[in-house]
């Protein structure tokens, strides 16, 4: 069914298709709607038999879904920003553990200083805990990916993290396309779990390893992650079959087949970029859009074969890993190593910057000129007043007030209003 | 199963969440020590309490992260020596005032039943786990285990200071439902703190040449407190 | 289940770490000596029949009782119990009544008609028993359990010695004493009445033993020399007590004095009251704390209003009247005279000093040695003749009939080991399990059952019995206050408090794991921290260093 929809609204309407037994959540905008709307699903008896725990924490909302999916029940949650960093201990938990639980990261920034808005730096900071890391572009690929991760989580025995951009995502009223209750239960079986928790046959899980087995512990998760990347565009053309919406499931391709330049992305800022391309090339730029869908496992194959037609490629990254520089960027260069082709790391939309597409237009048809770190739409003068109190003054004040004065928000009513 | 250092009670939650959901009657019990307990894992714990959930979760309490190597912990009696809680300076040992009660604070939960017990007395232990497992929602057992290397204390005598300490006073064993308290251990042969103290090298700066009577006035008088404040009888004999 | 490496185990996996090997030191199940079986002059298996009884086991109780001793109902009755003054209980509370909990198990096994069971084989020997008295009759149950035939001889009418002719029916009801005595014989002991032994070699010769034992006893009261006249009236103790068992009661007159401070002297004037003299007085010539008398038996004389004179000896006895000096004790605790005198109304004196063994079946026998009246026997209880074996009053010992029922059972195992070539040998004594050995804590606060006792009013006026016996839940109770010192009594302390789980239960009564009990110990897993040994209550661990 079609129906023009709120980003949040249509996920936790996938999330209940795929019939999650334990449903347990801290709020944290912009992740709010989606579990707001579900403990309403649940309390309205709509999703049975289902479970709806209100924890007193995020590192709380991943421990009971350790323990319910350890008891063989299909657990969700969904959390974002500074809640994911909460909960850290206990996501490495989980996929440490093999447990197929599926969460929603509403990519928020990180403070300090405390930002609501959306970049990726939430997710990207859990890059290496052992979950797939699945990112949505639309959220009619939000509400699919939903549906195809407990199948995935499942089949692999791993966790999976679905990331749809805070507000961007999250908040936006879109139509889309919500498949059936019965489509689901036939693509997606009940839950059967390798391991479960169970007193006729009592197992121990969870005890210590050590120096004898815990390096093929991890080797054996780091298989299962490149198993996944045969089973995701399995399950992805398994999906397409049903419901029409055929995707590749690691990466997505835009207008690659001629192109000299390339902009790699994730999320939603994939549909700016296709529509900038389409503007250049009318403009004769010979340029193109490659998203990557599957973030863990990097899709390393999927990603060389795209690009190995260009000439140079922009990784259009919306988090920094602080004293180098790109984190997707750093990934692509290992794709396409050995092959001739420039790869430049362009940092934009940090804490909800919004990334224009003449900036993206601007910066493509000026890519021969990049340097290797770039930041989009950087406000310099901002930062060489900043730089300025720096050197005139020991006690130059803190520095995000700072800025804030100079772009005369301080005191600004509406600031301090923002949900949290 | 055995997930981090202090989620047992949320993962106990879950596991309480799936046997619901699926209809089934698994019952659950979640087990930390002191630390898990009163410390890092206190907030899942008083989330787990407040939802009333249907766990048991039982405190191992050795009065310090022993495993990481006697490091002090909420549950650290004061003037007891950890790693972290040296016996120099002017005030030797852990500083009075802090510890937490949990008993109490899972009793100020209002939670259905709430109970103390110590390894020396296996049998009330026994019939507490089972009264406990015939009542449904969360329920909260303490249990004193006395650690002979973090206490400085002699093997064998694990179980005599146990019950040296529920014998002094120190450690008051009872049971309470929904936040009020129903039954209390009495006091068989009464002992001064000093008795239960001096055999545990944690206190051994309490006892030099010139022993520290102040401070052992002081524990006397926790204990003294503990009498009144639980209307625990002693049992002539 | 395709359980996830090394994630997902089975349970148990724990059990790889084998904390056995930290241990220096390990425990072991040994069981000690408790105080009460140390101190029965019977032998007697206490700590083991309380065990039984107080799971209400009474005839497995007491079939271990008798194996021992063939007279509970009477040891009820008349044992001045050393058990219970050994009894470690008594440095808790008070000590364990375990002379009551006989007594009820003697008595149920008269009311059910549990028999004494003689399960051995027949030996072919022939042994002669002289004395039907305790010494005798003991000797010659455990004689005959062991297979032997067993004839005894006695010159009275009646059998049980001096349980009869000395000890006066209010302690020991005749009932008891003769069917306890019956029981014996119906376990296939020949028993002669009025068929006195005067010469011992030619009664063995005569009826073919192989060997004899001799336990005639001392029934002859020992006579002071007092200045009497004519018409007073002076009998001893022992005819005074031998009397009541004939047709006649004795005639005392209104009042009487007892000379002498032993028991003899208490039944002695208990009975005297009890034959309607208004006053009864006992006169001893030291003072209460150096009477020989058992403590008890003072105690109820005293409630039955005998009165006792201290520190006073007979001068002269006349027709209704005795002189009396009183005494003075000296620096070693001699009563010296003082040279005061008193007369004291009296009808007749009985004299309870002592009594004397009659020894002319033996006198002239090559070998044995007699000497202040009494026979001399070696560890084995044979005499210097060979295959003649004495015990009971007429052998040095302190004379009681615990004493002489333990002379019978001495006697009687190395009568059987000389028999059969063999010479018995005492099985090696375990240490004795001290009350420091204990841990108290587990013994619940129990005091004594106080045994219901006859009014005083109602007890002098009949020879009915003064002590009665406990209800069965009472003796139970009284069992159960047993502290089974160093013995193991399955309390699952041990298994308990194992931090390691390295203490196997194994079932009941299998005694398959160490030194014969319930429980072994998993030295896998024991790492030797001692805590079983500090918390056994009965102290039936100990700790032996890792070999
Ligand atoms: C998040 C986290 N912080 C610290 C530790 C290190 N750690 C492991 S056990 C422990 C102490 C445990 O103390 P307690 O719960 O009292 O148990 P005990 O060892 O005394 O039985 C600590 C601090 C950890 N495992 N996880
Ligand atoms: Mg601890």
């Amino acid at each position: 069914m079609r129906k023009q929809i709120e980003g949040s609204a249509a996920v936790a309407q996938a999330v209940a298709l795929a019939r999650p037994e334990v449903i347990c959540a801290y709020p944290i905008s912009p992740q709010t709607h989606i579990v707001e709307a579900l403990s309403a699903i649940v309390k309205s008896g709509d999703l049975q038999p289902c479970e709806f725990v209100n924890v007193e924490s995020e590192f709380a909302a991943m421990s009971v879904a350790i323990g319910a999916s350890a008891a063989g029940a299909r657990a969700y949650t969904a959390t974002a920003s500074q809640g994911l960093l909460f909960m850290v201990e206990a996501v490495y938990n989980a996929s440490g553990l093999g447990l197929p639980i599926v969460m929603t990261v509403a990519n928020r920034a990180i403070g300090a200083p405390i930002n609501i808005w959306n970049d990726h730096s939430d997710s990207m900071s859990q890059r290496d805990s052992g979950w797939i890391q699945l990112y949505a572009e639309d959220n009619q690929e939000a509400v699919d990916l939903h549906i195809q991760a407990f199948k995935l989580a499942e089949t692999v025995s791993l966790p999976v993290m679905v990331c749809m951009d805070g507000f961007i995502l999250t908040h936006a009223v879109e139509e889309v396309e919500m498949p059936d209750q019965a489509t689901v239960d036939a693509f997606l079986p009940a839950f059967e779990p390798r391991q479960v928790l169970d007193p006729a046959e009592p197992v121990s899980i969870g005890a210590m390893v050590g120096p004898e087995a815990f390096m093929e512990v991890r080797y054996l998760a780091h298989r299962r992650q490149m198993e996944a990347l045969e089973v995701i565009p399995a399950i992805a053309a398994e999906y397409g079959a049903v419901t029409g919406r055929v995707r590749d499931g690691l990466i997505s391709r835009y207008r690659l087949d001629d192109a000299e330049i390339v902009v790699v992305a994730l999320g939603s800022v994939i549909g700016t970029l296709q529509d900038t391309v389409d503007a250049l090339r009318e403009q004769g730029v010979l340029v193109g859009v490659l998203g990557i869908t599957s973030f863990r496992p990097f899709p390393l194959e999927s990603v060389r074969d795209a690009l190995a037609g260009a000439r140079s490629v922009v990784v259009l990254e919306k988090a920094l890993a602080v004293g180098i520089g790109g984190i997707v960027a750093n990934n692509v260069r290992t794709a396409v190593a050995g092959l001739a082709i420039d790869v430049r790391t362009v940092i934009a939309g940090l804490g909800g910057r919004p990334i224009l597409g003449e900036s993206l237009a601007e910066m493509i048809r000026g890519v021969d000129d990049l340097d290797e770190l770039t930041f989009l739409d950087l406000r310099t003068e901002l930062v060489e007043r900043e730089l300025q109190r720096n050197r005139a003054t020991r006690r130059s004040g803190p520095t995000a007030e700072n800025l804030l004065r100079d772009v005369g928000a301080v005191g600004d009513p509406l600031s301090v209003r923002m949900p949290r | 199963m055995h997930s981090l250092f202090g989620n047992a009670a949320a993962v106990a939650t879950g596991v309480f969440a799936a046997m619901r959901a699926k209809g089934r009657d698994t019952r659950v019990v979640a087990q930390a020590g002191d630390g898990g307990t009163v410390d890092i894992g206190l907030g899942p714990l008083s989330g787990m309490f407040e939802r009333n959930d249907d766990v048991l979760f039982i405190c191992y309490d050795n009065e310090a992260y022993m495993n990481t190597g006697v490091q002090r912990s909420g549950a650290t009696p004061p003037a007891a020596r950890t790693a972290t809680t040296q016996a120099v300076g002017e005030h030797p040992g852990n500083v009075f005032g802090q510890g937490k009660d949990l008993p109490r604070i899972a009793m100020a939960h209002e939670i259905p039943y709430v109970a103390t017990a110590t390894v020396a007395d296996l049998r009330d232990l026994e019939a507490k786990v089972e009264k406990a497992m015939a009542i449904r929602g969360a329920r909260y057992i303490h249990v004193l285990v006395p650690c002979p290397l973090g206490w400085g204390s002699a093997s064998k005598d694990t179980i005599l200071l146990a019950r040296l300490a529920q014998q002094s006073g120190l450690f008051p064993v009872f049971e309470a439902e929904f936040g009020e308290v129903t039954a209390v251990l009495p006091i068989r042969r009464r002992v001064p703190v000093t008795e239960y103290l001096q055999p545990q090298k944690r206190y051994a700066h309490l006892f030099g040449q010139t022993p520290d009577t102040e401070t052992i006035e002081r524990i006397q008088a926790q204990a003294d407190r503990n009498l009144s404040r639980y209307h625990i009888d002693e049992v002539e004999i | 289940m395709d359980k996830p490496f090394a994630i997902t185990l089975d349970a148990g996996s724990s059990l790889a770490n084998k904390t056995g090997s930290w241990r220096t030191e390990r425990p072991l199940y040994l069981n000690s000596l408790p105080p009460c079986n140390d101190a029965c002059p019977a032998g007697e298996n206490i700590q083991g029949w309380l065990y039984e009884a107080e799971e209400g086991q009474y005839q497995r109780a007491w079939q271990l009782l008798v194996a021992d001793n063939p007279f509970p109902a009477i040891m009820g009755r008349v044992c001045y119990h050393p058990c219970q003054t050994a009894c470690n209980r008594a440095q808790l509370d008070q000590p364990v009544g375990i002379n009551s909990v006989e007594r009820f198990l003697g008595d149920v096994a008269l009311q059910e008609g549990w028999q004494l069971p003689v399960e051995a084989v027949d030996s072919g020997k022939r042994v002669l028993v002289v004395g039907a008295g305790p010494s005798g009759l003991s000797a010659a149950y455990h004689l005959r359990r062991a297979g032997h035939h067993v004839v005894i001889h006695d010159a009275g009418p009646k059998s049980g010695g001096m349980m009869r002719f000395g000890i006066p029916s209010y302690r020991l009801p005749r009932d008891i004493l003769d069917a306890e005595i019956q029981r014996i014989l119906d376990a296939g002991v020949e028993l002669h009445l009025d068929s006195p032994v005067t010469d011992v070699m030619a009664a063995k010769a005569e009826g073919g033993f192989d060997a004899v034992f001799v336990a005639v006893g001392a029934q002859v009261g020992k006579r002071a020399y007092v200045p009497a006249g004519e018409s007073a009236k002076i009998l001893d103790a022992v005819s005074l007590l031998r009397d009541m068992e004939g047709q006649q009661a004795p005639r005392l007159g209104r009042r009487v004095v007892v000379y002498g401070g032993g028991n003899t002297a208490m039944d002695a004037a208990r009975t005297a009251k009890r034959l309607g003299a208004e006053e009864a007085i006992v006169v001893y010539r030291r003072t209460r704390d150096r009477m020989p008398a058992h403590d008890v038996e003072v105690q109820e004389a005293l409630e039955e209003g005998v009165l006792i004179r201290w520190l006073s000896t007979i001068k002269d006895v006349d027709a209704g009247s005795m002189t009396v000096e009183r005494m003075e004790l000296d620096d070693s605790g001699f009563p010296q005279p003082t040279g005061e005198f008193e007369e004291l109304e009296a009808d007749s004196l009985v004299l309870a000093l002592g009594q004397d063994t009659d020894l002319s079946l033996m006198q002239d026998v090559d070998g044995i040695e007699i000497s202040d009246g009494v026979v001399h026997v070696d560890e084995g209880m044979m005499t210097g003749a060979e295959g003649i074996f004495a015990g009971g009053d007429m052998v040095p010992s302190e004379r009681t009939v615990t004493v002489a029922v333990g002379h019978g059972k001495q006697a009687a195992r190395n009568i059987d080991g000389w028999l059969r070539g063999i010479p018995f040998e005492h099985a090696p004594r375990p240490p004795l399990a001290t009350f420091d050995r204990l841990n108290t804590w587990y013994y619940t606060d129990a005091p004594k059952t106080v045994r219901p006792t006859l009014d005083s009013a109602r007890r002098v006026s009949t020879f009915d019995e003064v002590k009665q016996g406990l209800d069965e839940q009472t003796a139970v109770y009284e069992a159960r206050r047993c502290l089974s010192c160093g013995n193991c009594f399955g309390c699952d302390n041990c298994f308990g408090v194992c931090p390691d789980n390295a203490v196997l239960k194994l079932p009941r009564g299998s005694a398959e794991g160490d030194n014969g009990r319930d429980y072994a110990f998993d030295l896998d897993y024991c790492k030797g921290c001692g805590i079983c040994v500090s918390e056994c209550p009965s102290g039936a661990i100990i700790m032996i260093p890792e070999a």
